[in-house]
């Protein structure tokens, strides 16, 4: 559960978050979009607890972020980067295991193991636990990089999943198997929170929707209410065309030349 | 041959420093017997009573070899163990102590202290005795540390160009600081500040061997727990605070001992350039980046290659002594060359 009320942000006179508010609940994936320089990122970050906001108040299943440590986060709350290169020589096995460290002092014990082995088969690449990183794709990495945030949160039913840009950079296959297995997450009892450039894909996966511009929310609620074409023109100054499609079950939005 | 496997690396790696140590007692203008070295060891340790052998062997080694092949094993073991977290730390395999100046710093104040060392900082030799020449090389090391952290980084991100820069600065001064202070140095500060500039392990004996034994002992114990927050901070240093690690505290907690190792060995043998470049970089690349295998293991590495390089040094031109930076430097300039042509190539390929 992560609530956040009058979030504001700035640097230097500039505002880069300015009185945002949301909620998002255990079992939901909440999708946060709007165009370059609206403020998602800096929002993830004051969430994350990388940032502190100027004034504000997130709550974090319904404690004080500011109370937190960055420890006491780090055991129910995983934070998924944006898809970069690792050229570290370590195994696939070595980089998942980090997700346990918040579990263990120095040295990890069965279950941690365990827990590691069953994260990397979730995420299919269990064969390639001996592997070095630097000798996997940019797609393959990237889901051991989920293997490792999923271990960190293994069946914790309190866990919180950030996601910044998760797919930015990854093929159709990649971007399918990444965010499937973050609403699959979320469906399990997790709170996830994710940062998504394509619009199409908010709307394939995200039970709810934050829409951020200049720093301030402009809708929050689900895909098919959210998504109005009037909506994406004053946030993207771009005409798009709705698609309901009964089938598919969320909305397309396609731009119109 | 690359080797993946990280118990067999520091088994080969704790023979390879027995070897050397073993080679290095042995070894020199006067030659001990390895029978030999068997009966003193066992005379000395377990009072064995075994005879057969020249006193003068039995004087060389215990007053000469053994201090100075232990002395060798511990600041080799220090400096690289040091120069493992710092590169850590940065993230860059080129943030090494005596590039980026750390070295020199130390080296700096251990020369200031020599020079004025009876007049002006008369008081802070009658406090610390012996030690006072480390703590003012640790001092030193501490200071251009935490001067480099402060000045390289910005918002949590390591700008590796200005700390090389900042390293050539620091170096640029220290030279022109030694240089200005050998004006007014005596003949005998002369010849210690020479030895300073290239290292040499000549000044061992048991007294310097237990100055440096606190120093290199903290700083190595000190940084073996830092594996688990080392790995994390090479994912990134966003997620290794994602992970739970502090990493201002454990970047202070680094910058401290790493300059404890550092400024002790300094004031000990001098200034050993590249050892703590070329160790962890050949393990880090060869075995395995995991710096729970790699920080002991660069110890161990690094007290059986400079126990080797000293070896060298003062049998190649007997009976005179090559500084042992020179043989260090000629190990450590390859390596340091490939890493700069390997990252280029990465570079070009992005």
């Amino acid at each position: 559960m992560i609530e956040a009320t009058g979030l504001h942000f700035k640097i230097g006179s500039r505002n880069i978050v300015e009185n945002v508010h949301f909620s998002a609940k255990p079992g939901e994936m909440l999708a946060v979009i709007g165009p370059n320089g609206a403020g998602k990122t800096t929002l993830l970050k004051l969430i994350s607890k990388q940032l502190r906001a100027e004034s504000g108040e997130i709550q974090i299943n319904g404690k004080n972020l500011a109370d937190l440590t960055l420890e006491d986060l780090a055991k129910f709350r995983a934070v998924l980067p944006q898809s970069n290169y690792l050229n570290i020589n370590l195994t696939v096995f070595e980089i998942a295991l980090m997700g346990r460290y918040p579990h263990f002092k120095s040295k990890p014990n069965e279950s941690d193991l365990e827990i590691t082995s069953e994260a990397l088969r979730e995420m299919g690449m269990y064969g390639f636990k001996d592997r070095l990183i630097h000798q996997l794709s940019g797609g393959e990495q990237q889901r051991v990089q989920l293997a490792r945030i999923l271990a960190q949160i293994y069946q914790n039913p309190n866990g919180i999943l950030l996601m910044d840009e998760p797919i930015n950079g990854l093929d159709l296959q990649y971007q399918q198997i990444i965010l499937d297995k973050a609403r699959k997450l979320a469906k399990q009892g997790l709170t996830v929170m994710c940062i998504l450039h394509d619009i199409n894909l908010a709307a394939q996966y995200a039970d709810q929707i934050l829409v951020l511009k200049q720093g301030k929310r402009i809708a929050m609620g689900s895909p098919e209410e959210v998504l109005s074409e009037d909506l994406i023109f004053s946030t993207y100054h771009t005409r798009v065309k709705k698609i309901s499609d009964q089938q598919l079950g969320y909305p397309i939005i396609v731009p119109i030349t | 041959m690359i080797l993946r496997n990280k118990r067999f690396s520091i088994i080969s790696l704790l023979l390879f420093l027995l070897c050397s140590c073993i080679l290095s007692i042995c070894v020199g203008a006067i030659e001990i017997p390895l029978k030999n070295l068997v009966k003193i060891l066992g005379n000395q340790l377990f009072n064995l009573q075994a005879d057969s052998y020249p006193k003068q062997q039995e004087a060389v080694l215990l007053a000469i070899r053994a201090p100075r092949v232990l002395l060798g094993a511990l600041i080799g073991a220090t400096l690289s163990m040091a120069g493992c977290a710092v590169q850590g730390m940065f993230r860059n395999p080129l943030a090494e102590p005596g590039l980026i100046g750390v070295s020199s710093g130390a080296s700096l104040f251990a020369v200031t202290f020599i020079v004025l060392g009876n007049t002006v900082f008369h008081t802070v030799t009658l406090v610390f005795g012996y030690y006072a020449l480390s703590i003012a090389a640790f001092t030193g090391a501490f200071l251009t540390t935490w001067l480099l952290y402060r000045f390289a980084v910005t918002r949590g991100r390591v700008d590796i160009s200005s700390l090389l820069l900042m390293g050539i600065a620091i170096n640029a001064l220290a030279i022109a600081l030694t240089g200005l202070l050998t004006y007014v140095a005596t003949d005998e500060q002369l010849r210690n500040i020479t030895f300073w500039s290239l290292g040499s392990l000549g000044g061992a004996n048991w007294k310097t061997l237990t100055v440096m034994l606190p120093f290199a002992l903290a700083c190595m114990i000190g940084l073996l727990p830092m594996g688990k927050a080392l790995n994390a901070i090479a994912l990134g240093e966003a997620q290794a605070e994602h992970l739970g690690i502090n990493i201002k505290r454990v970047n202070k907690y680094i910058v401290v001992f790493a300059a404890l190792g550092v400024g002790a060995s300094v004031a000990m043998a001098g200034v050993i350039g590249f050892l703590a470049l070329l160790v962890p970089h050949l393990l880090r690349i060869s075995v395995s980046a995991d710096h729970k295998f790699l920080l002991p293991a660069s110890g161990l590495f690094g007290a059986g290659l400079l126990v080797l390089a000293d070896l060298i040094a003062r049998t190649v031109a007997i009976p005179a002594e090559l500084p042992i930076g020179i043989l260090t430097a000629f190990m450590g300039v390859p390596m340091f060359i490939m890493i700069i042509l390997r990252s280029r190539k990465e570079r070009s390929f992005l």
